[in-house]
């Protein structure tokens, strides 16, 4: 690369550097990774680190970078203490995990059910709906949730429908949201399926409902898995919606809006917060590592073959 | 995963593929197609389309929450008074201004950042590689709300990491009286440690997509490069970039709609709505709707006009990128 006076080798081999620069180059990449990888993890090792130091050494004049004498009071306070009065904090977990599992549940059937149907047929509105996945996957929930909170206020006065302080609406919300990419993304996995598989075991006489169970779904089936975690991921950090929805019913409250509550009501016990932060975060990381590479085919479609 | 099994011939195809089983299929089952997308439809017609529609009614009208209530006046036109008051007001401009300029710095510094981290991802040996990613996956799976109170906590005034270490260091070279600065007080120190929250948890979205990309172009080609005697930094912009291409403003737009929309790091940041200097577009919306006096929907819905056009404009670019790329076929 530098040496630009030198006419090209005779062999089809690589130029050989000096040694030297080769090394102090890899030495280069080598320090840049740490200061990546230290990038991205410290902010989380801290918030971890946090959770498990004693109150005075939170503020201790000078930090320590590793917990002298990791404790869990911050942890006990967080569970046993009802931060919120009169809720305990298990039932904001439960919330969390209701609203969550259910959207994912709600979601991965309709999806399916739409992927099928662009994936497997032809129909009018196909290119149709299609281009409506695309278009609602980008609709700001910041701008419409004035519209949304308006709507479930005037279905529960006439119906009396509880849409608002309690769960339902949440799950009602965050089930469409993924939608549209979970579908896209089991789009994918159904037409990836050979349909001489299906057409084979339907020349040996398996009805619909077989061939559905036994030869779509077992293929399908990591597809949905992905698909589920995305979903989950996202209800489980959804924030605006259960801001607005749930206002006061602190008994309905899911685990993002309890901290926002707990950093609003307790903001100097950075222990308290930053353990609760940790309960948050734990669950949805151990999600990820298995699903990111999904995360990225499904998100960058086409654009990345392979 | 990109194009789908099933016979479509483009346009251009002069002889159209037989039409195979799937012509028996559609006789039998007309109906079928549409059944399967019913409720998938439905629920998002209801949740999120119509909404939209409502959004820019509300906004022409005198909704506020008076008009809610069950026994409530109903909302009437108003003349575009909404616009025309945001038009002229000079705070929203600045909150405008600040969105764009926010977003861009975000997005930007986001692209940088991850193309050049999954360049290095790509360089570095495998088990290297591997293990900065899994520290990556850990930013970008943290909570919106985690991230942003773990930021908070480290640009605390007092006794933030942040704070401290800027404390300790020598004054000609970070300057002094860092001790109890307050962060977040004013636009400028807010608005970067935002950034600083949106880049971290979002560039490890783009190194991966980049890695996957560089992963996925033939070795044969920058080997022919270098048989023709190109540099490094020509096989990089006449293979890699072009290469790149497509994905590159595929994760573009992706960026600028999700930056466009940034509201719960900035409600933890800002952690009140006093301060209107240190608004954005998606704050501002929430702040009339839910936390003004009384909740504003009109106005709060003209604002979400705004931010929804924004939004639209980069939507149309994202649908034409794939539609080129065939996921409508």
């Amino acid at each position: 690369m530098t040496a630009p006076t030198t006419p090209p080798p005779a062999t089809y081999r690589t130029p050989r550097a000096p040694r030297l620069a080769k090394r102090a180059s890899r030495v280069g990449l080598y320090l840049a990774a740490v200061a990546v990888f230290v990038f991205s993890v410290f902010p989380v090792y801290w918030m971890i680190a946090t959770a498990l130091k004693p109150l005075g050494e939170i503020f201790a004049q000078t930090p320590t970078l590793f917990p002298t004498n990791p404790t869990l009071e911050h942890f006990d306070r967080v569970i046993n203490d009802e931060l919120i009065p009169g809720v305990p904090f298990w039932r904001f977990l439960a919330n969390s995990l209701i609203v969550t599992l259910g959207a994912v549940a709600m979601g991965a059937v309709l999806s399916l059910l739409a992927a099928i149907a662009v994936a497997r047929f032809k129909f009018r509105m196909r290119t149709a709906f299609i281009l409506l996945l695309l278009v609602i996957q980008m609709v700001p929930m910041e701008a419409v949730i004035i519209s949304i909170f308006i709507n479930f206020k005037n279905i529960q006065d006439g119906t009396g429908v509880q849409l608002l302080g309690t769960l339902t609406g949440p799950l009602i919300v965050y089930t469409a949201v993924s939608l549209p990419i979970t579908t896209m993304m089991l789009r994918g996995f159904v037409s990836a399926v050979p349909k001489e598989l299906e057409e084979a075991a339907a020349i040996d006489g398996a009805s619909q409902w077989t061939i559905f169970w036994r030869v779509l779904m077992p293929l399908v089936a990591p597809g949905l898995v992905a698909a589920s975690i995305f979903a989950f991921i996202t209800a489980w950090n959804e924030f605006i919606v259960a801001l607005t929805f749930l206002g006061r019913s602190t008994e309905a409250y899911t685990l993002p809006l309890t901290l926002s509550y707990y950093f609003g009501r307790y903001g100097t016990e950075w222990g308290a917060i930053m353990g609760a932060s940790t309960l948050l975060t734990v669950p949805v990381m151990i999600f990820f590592l298995f699903v990111q590479r999904r995360m990225v085919s499904g998100l960058t479609m086409g654009a990345v073959k392979g | 995963m990109a194009q789908t099994v099933e016979v479509a011939p483009a346009a251009d195809e002069p002889a159209p593929a037989p039409p195979r089983t799937q012509w028996r299929f559609r006789r039998r089952l007309t109906s079928a197609p549409y059944l399967l997308i019913a409720p998938a439809f439905i629920l998002l017609a209801v949740v999120l389309l119509w909404p939209i529609v409502q959004m820019v009614w509300y906004s022409f009208t005198t909704y506020t929450v008076r008009h809610l209530a069950p026994t409530g006046p109903t909302p009437e036109w108003n003349n575009f008074e909404h616009y025309i008051r945001l038009l002229s007001d000079p705070q929203f401009w600045g909150i405008l201004r600040n969105t764009v300029v926010v977003t861009v710095v975000m997005v930007g510094a986001t692209m940088i950042v991850g193309t050049l981290v999954g360049i290095l991802l790509h360089k570095l040996p495998n088990w290297l590689s591997t293990t900065v990613a899994v520290g990556m996956m850990l930013a970008w799976a943290t909570p919106a709300m985690s991230a942003s109170l773990v930021f908070r906590w480290l640009f605390l005034p007092e006794r933030g990491l942040v704070n401290v270490v800027l404390a300790r260091l020598p004054d000609w070279l970070v300057g002094s009286g860092w001790e109890n600065y307050n962060w977040f007080l004013e636009p400028l120190p807010l608005f970067t440690i935002l950034i600083t929250v949106i880049v971290w948890q979002s560039f490890p979205f783009v190194s991966v997509s980049v890695l996957a990309g560089l992963k996925s172009i033939p070795a044969e080609l920058y080997e022919a490069a270098r048989v023709d005697g190109s540099s490094g930094w020509r096989a990089f912009w006449n293979i890699t970039l072009p290469m790149l291409r497509p994905l590159f403003s595929l994760i573009l737009v992706l960026q600028i709609i999700w930056d466009l929309r940034v509201f719960t790091q900035l409600y933890v940041l800002a952690n009140s709505f006093q301060n209107k200097d240190v608004y954005l577009l998606s704050y501002y919306i929430y702040q009339q709707g839910f936390n003004a006096s009384p909740p504003n929907y009109g106005m709060g819905s003209a604002i979400a006009v705004v931010m929804t056009l924004m939004i639209l404009a980069v939507t149309a670019y994202y649908v034409r990128i794939m539609i080129r790329q065939g996921e409508t076929r």
